[in-house]
């Protein structure tokens, strides 16, 4: 076991080296700089802030001097945030979209796996039908779609919550609910299908045979053999809750990583961008090893195979 | 003897999307305390549908039963709530499947699965059942239990999966033990043991047996008693020698005929013509009249009743009536009839 997270977490580096590179790269072939909005500037003073950022210098060098911080853990400091290290940007503003991702996934995979559990039990009723539904809406409408709604709805018009802003756990109620629905449409209708599968099979009829009562067979027999796909969707839906959230956090006004990620790309602040980038695999990368241990603890199969 | 089960003129019938599929169409035998029936038959002639049925294990409501009674030890179990049923299947009625490869919980300790009927239908504490589940994981034949206890099925081959069927369904004693065609998925040595298995286990805990299956040889072996069934009726019922020396039905001939032997490399092996009747819309008269050698005219307007050939045997074919002309088994299977007669059906229905 010791030996193979040793060899995951090796095989993070590489993964997490690769992404670096590549990004570094397109960086600079992206058109445009940071400071080709600043009119006001001269050529002159242009220079000298080229110059003072390493700007100037050599791609290579550039490449190689990133690398060199990032070994030290220093990512650079940001054009844009008052020259402020990138780090205590990510690390200030990790806070509420981390908070804001995990209350969405909590909630919408656990509303999502209820939703299509009782689909299951109910097949071919309205409980199913109605489950569909909300499944195929849940997944067809953007998220900023409900953000919209809900701020119409139960903020201007009802009040029941802040419109946008951050501060209180009231603040976090509507992005949430807005991030939750769509893991919430896919857990159920991946719950739903492999529910129906699962009760069809074997050993759920020698379950029966052993008069197992219906809710072991569905709780015990049936549940823990249907999670096993839908692990492998809600994890990299974790990460796209972060990511996702960039729009949320926008239309919120929450001052996470995704709104100040959407900044920083808007004004070419480089540092910033291969952070955030970089944060953003790294988190992918961590979730993807949650997730093969998980496997491993719901499905002995998987962990016999993986774990030596 | 006495009756443990009796079942009376059965039927089980499946909605689908083409109309109702008449799967079985009125099915009578008892079963005595410790005895083992075979019910034998191709596929789709509603062996496993009946004992699905006696299970209460048919996939309702689509599937039904129609008519009849499933009476055990009197009481009628085609008419118990399914809440009921719980209490009665695995600790009076319990079954053992055909794959071993997909009837147990990948994801589920081989001791809970075994344990978990215990639990139930013995109110025992988790020592209890696990104690039970030990014993019973020695009883059928599994080394070093203590550590397989804790393993997952994964973890076993396909012949000890099927031991670890046996032990669950005979964790909690039951009267009846439903096999339904527990060998097909083996291989022929994994095949004996598991038969052996079961043989050993009916003389110590006297359980009945219901045996489903394809295989002839397999009911030479392990049976008490035969019942023949095609699109979904029995019929011919009787005792192992009845079936195997005296058969008189033209399908139970075509079985016989079509069973290979060692010694039947010099011979062509015969096989019956045609196949099956869609029971969607079952035939008038006797069901296996297109495909029978031997059929009357009658045969084609009215169906065959039962006629007695002895106290303990049954056949519904017309040629019993004594209207029939006199009729000869084919050469083939008389001649595979005295084959049995020189090598003796091995043990059964003479313990």
């Amino acid at each position: 076991m010791t030996r193979y997270l040793l060899r995951r977490v090796w095989y993070m580096l590489i993964t997490l080296f690769i992404i670096a590179t590549f990004s570094f790269f397109l960086m600079k072939i992206l058109p445009g700089s940071p400071l080709q909005a600043e009119d006001k500037l001269t050529e002159e003073q242009k220079e000298i802030i080229l110059e003072k950022y390493g700007l100037n210098d050599p791609i290579p060098v550039q490449y190689a001097k990133y690398l060199g911080g990032l070994v030290k853990g220093d990512l650079g400091v940001s054009f844009k945030f008052d020259n402020t290290p990138v780090t205590t940007i990510l690390f200030d503003r990790i806070g509420p979209s981390a908070l804001l991702g995990f209350q969405a996934l909590v909630i919408g995979s656990i509303l999502g796996i209820l939703l299509g559990l009782m689909a299951s039990i109910f097949r071919n009723s309205p409980i199913d039908f109605s489950s569909t539904i909300i499944a195929v809406i849940g997944t067809s409408i953007p998220s900023f779609v409900f953000a919209g709604l809900l701020q119409y709805v139960f903020a201007v018009k009802l009040g029941w919550f802040p419109v946008a802003l951050w501060g209180t756990p009231a603040h976090t109620i509507l992005p949430t609910i807005a991030l939750a629905i769509h893991p919430m449409a896919t857990a159920a209708r991946f719950t739903r299908t492999e529910m129906v599968e699962v009760l069809h099979s074997n050993y759920i009829i020698t379950a029966r045979a052993k008069g197992v009562a219906e809710s072991g067979i569905i709780l015990k027999h049936g549940l823990r053999n249907a999670l096993i796909p839908l692990i492998t969707v809600l994890g990299p839906m974790a990460v796209g809750l972060m990511t996702g959230s960039m729009v949320i956090e926008q239309i919120f006004a929450i001052p996470g990583i995704g709104e100040q990620f959407v900044t920083s790309v808007m004004v070419n602040d480089y540092p910033t961008i291969m952070g955030t980038t970089l944060l953003f695999a790294f988190g992918f990368i961590v979730i993807i090893l949650i997730i093969d241990l998980l496997y491993g603890l719901i499905d002995p199969r998987i962990r016999l195979a993986g774990g030596k | 003897m006495s009756k443990l089960l009796e079942v009376k003129d059965l039927k089980v019938s499946f909605n689908t999307y083409n109309g109702e599929v008449h799967a079985v169409r009125g099915v009578t035998f008892d079963l005595n305390k410790g005895e083992t029936l075979a019910i034998v038959g191709e596929s789709g002639s509603g062996k496993s549908v009946t004992s699905n049925a006696i299970m209460r294990l048919l996939p309702e409501p689509h599937g039904f039963i129609k008519e009849g009674q499933i009476l055990l030890e009197g009481v009628d179990l085609a008419k118990k709530t399914s809440k009921e049923m719980q209490k009665i299947r695995g600790k009076d009625i319990s079954m053992v499947f055909q794959d071993p490869m997909s009837s147990l919980n990948p994801t589920m300790k081989i001791g809970y699965q075994i344990m978990e009927g215990l639990m139930k239908h013995q109110n025992m504490s988790k020592t209890e059942a696990r104690k039970t589940a030990l014993e019973l994981l020695t009883l059928v034949g599994i080394p070093r239990p203590d550590v397989r206890i804790n393993q997952y099925p994964h973890q076993f081959s396909g012949g000890m999966r099927q031991r670890v069927v046996v032990a669950i369904a005979l964790a909690c004693n039951p009267k009846i033990l439903i096999a339904d065609e527990p060998t097909t998925a083996l291989d022929v040595t994994i095949q004996a043991q598991i038969l052996e298995l079961m043989k050993s286990i009916q003389q110590k805990t006297d359980s009945a047996i219901i045996f489903i299956t394809h295989d002839l040889g397999v009911v030479a072996n392990v049976a008490d008693r035969v019942a023949v069934m095609y699109a979904g009726k029995i019929v011919e019922i009787g005792t192992v020698d009845d079936i195997f020396y005296n058969p008189k039905h033209p399908y139970t001939w075509g079985l016989i005929g079509s069973m290979p032997t060692l010694d039947s490399s010099d011979e062509e092996l015969f096989a019956i013509p045609g196949s099956p009747p869609n029971m969607l819309t079952p035939p008038v008269g006797d069901a296996f009249a297109p495909r029978n050698h031997f059929a009357l005219e009658i045969d084609t307007v009215m169906e065959p009743p039962m006629f007695k050939v002895s106290d303990t045997h049954y056949a519904a074919t017309w040629l019993l009536h004594p209207d029939a002309p006199k009729i000869e088994p084919p050469a083939a299977v008389k001649h595979r009839m005295q084959g049995f007669a020189q090598t003796g059906t091995k043990g059964g229905g003479k313990r």
